[in-house]
């Protein structure tokens, strides 16, 4: 077999395992868009500000620390304990259980019955304040993200493929731990609203929520639920994201990579979330490898659009997303 | 009668007094929020702290208190020139703009309205050619004379052969990640390496596909222009191919704690160039931590003191100070204008001597500045980060530039850029 056709087999795999990377985010948009169709503009911020509170939980930073100093003049910083890696992510996911719970209480529950825009609005307003918010809790400084994530070239599969191919192909085992994550979070997601009581509940708003309510669902409950569920996700791919990059304010940047994939997927369909990252994700990345040189490199964001304007202009609900069929 | 002799006497005590001299003010066009506040707060308190330090230890400039005016940018160039537009009117004697995007929409504007842009490490290159930018400052040095010193770098790790080598460089896909091109394209051109362009996209959180393409074409160094959260990643992603770090070397802006700290242990051996030194074994620190920090005057609760990027804003206030010193010298007067400051700037000198006066002895390299050369001396650094010892060692002397390369660059990109806008570039000989 030719060189460049395990180099194009190496990059496909590899796009492949960035697309889950990418699925992680757009889970996240599609749970709140398909329970409550608000586009959840925060979810990136939410990743960062989950990946924030579990390094600052794990390596005991006293929260706040920096505003308490300036007005009691102390010299606060770190409680001084290091917290094991699963107990600060069970604090984390309950950290983003509150949060849901207040942002129900304190901005859904006030806009009930509102135009999607005005949430969507509200999801804006919601970003820009958990930044401040994360900042002012935690701080600016850039964290290491250190939870034991296996991290860097897979030996085994290099070592194997190289016996196979003569060339060893690179896959990153954190891409392997993410693509993992990704599919027990699906199972656990798809049996959650499958065959629990709740997940009935859920389901039954996100197919109609007028029917839903008249048969005694709370539509609070169902909100708070599904954000916590959003929050658990944001925690999830702010760990796999930091990993990589350390917890950083640039973090909440990554809903940019999302929205291609939603375009693509749908935004109401959670395979969806996944067939459409892993589309975008080996797309752009054989793009750039056959296309890219020939026109100076860096497509991959403009591919990865570009596939969701196509798709849109032929299949505007997406690949997985409901048929809008409206009656006059 | 009481009331008279009241105001007799005030007239009197304000006539003895002589004019008040106003304060000297520096706009500061910093970013303590955003994707990239990580950078730019330590940047921001650097440069606050060292004027502090002038007011509470000398009482100020010669006597005059230095006042900094923050403007929040965010890094955001509309942003950048609201600030300017803002700050202006308020004495502003020059302007540090810390993005090389703000820079670009400000030389115009400042240029027009008579007010120096100090924009030393970034900005426009070509802006070294002071008999084209009259109002642009961009000494010590600039991406062009960075990428020589990267290549004489490289040159001496190989014994001065490059003939065969293969060199990338991973860049931001942006006006700043593209300032080196065509310099390390003239260097291939006089050393005989290959030279390999990889750009990422913005914000640069995903580059797989270049580390792949590294892997693959197993280039001899790589070389990156890369700012806020593609530095970390492109270091991790280097460590994931094994890629040798000792022949991974970044700009001065990939070359931060910021940069090398989220990949721990796997980042030892990174290379950056600097054009100041690391760390906080100068006595400037030691007064910095004494009369603004313990004082509970610092702009940020000085846990940056001697880290790299607060050094710079710290540099970039000393050479500000020191050219409204100058100034005032040249014009015999305290209270200086931005026209003024700009002379003073143009005057600027400074010497080894100089800088261990100001208790920073060494700190950044030796430079004159001139009508014609804005720049200075090209002079910069190599620093290594040692993971384990949590610093950046530096592993050079000063390397200087390859001016034979960068001089007719400068020259043509500058004359261009005065055709383009009817600039009839000054007579330096005067």
């Amino acid at each position: 077999m030719p060189e460049q056709f395990y180099f194009a087999l190496e990059v496909a795999l590899n796009g492949l395992l960035t697309g889950v990377m990418y699925s992680l985010v757009a889970l996240g948009f599609v749970l709140i868009y398909k329970s409550s169709e608000i586009f959840n503009y925060a979810q990136g911020v939410m990743a960062l500000f989950a990946a924030l509170t579990l390094v600052g939980l794990q390596t005991g930073q006293v929260p706040f620390a920096e505003l308490i100093n300036a007005i009691f003049g102390t010299h606060l910083s770190h409680f001084g304990w290091q917290l094991p890696p699963l107990v600060a992510i069970v604090l984390t996911a309950a950290v983003m259980v509150l949060f849901a719970f207040l942002v129900e209480r304190l901005i859904l529950r006030h806009l009930v019955g509102q135009e999607p825009i005005i949430l969507f609005m509200a999801t804006i307003g919601l970003a820009y304040f958990l930044e401040g918010f994360g900042d002012l809790m935690w701080g600016s400084e850039i964290k290491k993200l250190d939870i034991g994530l296996p991290q860097g070239i897979s030996e085994t599969v290099e070592s194997l493929t190289g016996k196979w191919f003569g060339y060893g192909l690179f896959i990153d085992k954190l891409d392997i731990a993410a693509a993992v994550v990704a599919g027990i979070l699906v199972t656990v997601l798809t049996l959650f609203s499958q065959y629990t009581k709740q997940g009935r509940a859920l389901r039954a708003v996100a197919d109609d929520h007028q029917a839903a309510l008249s048969v005694g669902i709370s539509l609070r409950f169902i909100w708070v639920l599904v954000w916590s569920i959003a929050g658990f996700i944001a925690l999830v791919a702010g760990v796999m994201w930091g990993a990589k990059s350390g917890v950083q304010f640039s973090l909440s940047l990554i809903a940019l990579k999302a929205l291609p994939v939603l375009m693509l997927g749908g935004f109401t369909s959670i395979p969806g979330a996944i067939v459409g990252g892993l589309i975008i994700g080996v797309g752009e990345k054989l793009f750039e490898f056959w296309v890219g040189p020939l026109i100076g490199g860096a497509t991959e964001n403009w591919f990865a659009y570009v596939l969701a304007l196509i798709f849109l202009v032929f299949r505007p609900q997406g690949l997985f997303g409901e048929k809008i069929i409206e009656r006059v | 009668m009481k009331l008279t002799r009241i105001a007799a006497a005030a007239a009197a005590a304000l006539v003895m007094a002589g004019p008040a001299l106003a304060e000297l003010v520096f706009p500061s066009l910093s970013y303590r929020t955003g994707p990239y506040a990580a950078n730019g707060i330590p940047f921001a308190d650097g440069y606050a702290d060292y004027f502090t330090l002038l007011n509470e230890r000398d009482g100020g400039i010669n006597g005059v208190k230095a006042k900094v005016v923050e403007c929040e940018t965010g890094y955001n160039t509309q942003k950048g020139v609201e600030c300017y537009e803002a700050t202006k009117g308020q004495g502003s004697l020059v302007y540090e703009p810390l993005s090389t995007g703000i820079t670009y929409q400000l030389i115009p504007k400042a240029s027009a309205d008579g007010i120096p842009i100090h924009s030393g490490g970034y900005g426009r290159t070509s802006a070294k050619n002071g008999r084209v930018f009259k109002w642009v400052f961009n000494y010590p040095v600039n991406y062009w004379d960075g990428a020589s010193i990267a290549i004489k770098h490289i040159l001496d790790q190989e014994g001065g052969d490059l003939k065969g080598k293969k060199i990338a460089l991973l860049y931001h896909n942006s006006a700043y990640g593209k300032e080196p091109i065509r310099t390390l394209q003239k260097l291939a051109e006089k050393y005989g390496y290959e030279l390999m362009l990889l750009p990422v996209d913005h914000p640069g959180q995903e580059q797989k596909s270049q580390w792949l393409q590294i892997r693959r074409a197993k280039p001899d160094y790589v070389l990156m222009w890369g700012w806020g959260i593609m530095n970390p990643v492109a270091i991790q992603e280097a460590a994931n191919i094994n890629f040798p770090m000792d022949h991974f070397i970044g700009i001065w802006w990939s070359g931060s704690e910021n940069d090398v700290k989220p990949a721990g242990m796997k980042a030892d051996g990174y290379k950056a160039l600097s054009f100041h030194m690391p760390g906080d074994d100068f006595p400037v620190f030691k007064d910095i931590r004494k009369y603004v920090v313990d004082a509970g005057k610092a702009a940020g609760n000085g846990e940056y003191v001697g880290t790299v990027l607060y050094n710079r804003g710290v540099y970039a206030a000393m050479l500000a100070a020191e050219a409204a010193k100058k100034a005032m010298e040249i014009h015999g007067t305290k209270d200086i204008t931005p026209a003024m400051m700009r002379d003073g700037m143009e005057a600027l000198e400074m010497t080894s001597e100089r800088m261990a006066a100001l208790g920073l002895p060494n700190f950044g390299p030796e430079f004159k500045v001139t009508c014609a050369n804005h720049g200075g001396n090209g002079l910069g650094i190599v620093q290594q980060w040692d993971a384990k010892a949590g610093k950046w060692k530096v592993i050079s002397d000063w390397i200087e530039s390859d001016k034979s390369v960068i001089d007719p660059l400068i020259e043509e990109d500058s004359m261009a850029y005065a055709k383009e806008n009817g600039i009839t570039p000054r007579d330096c000989k005067e």
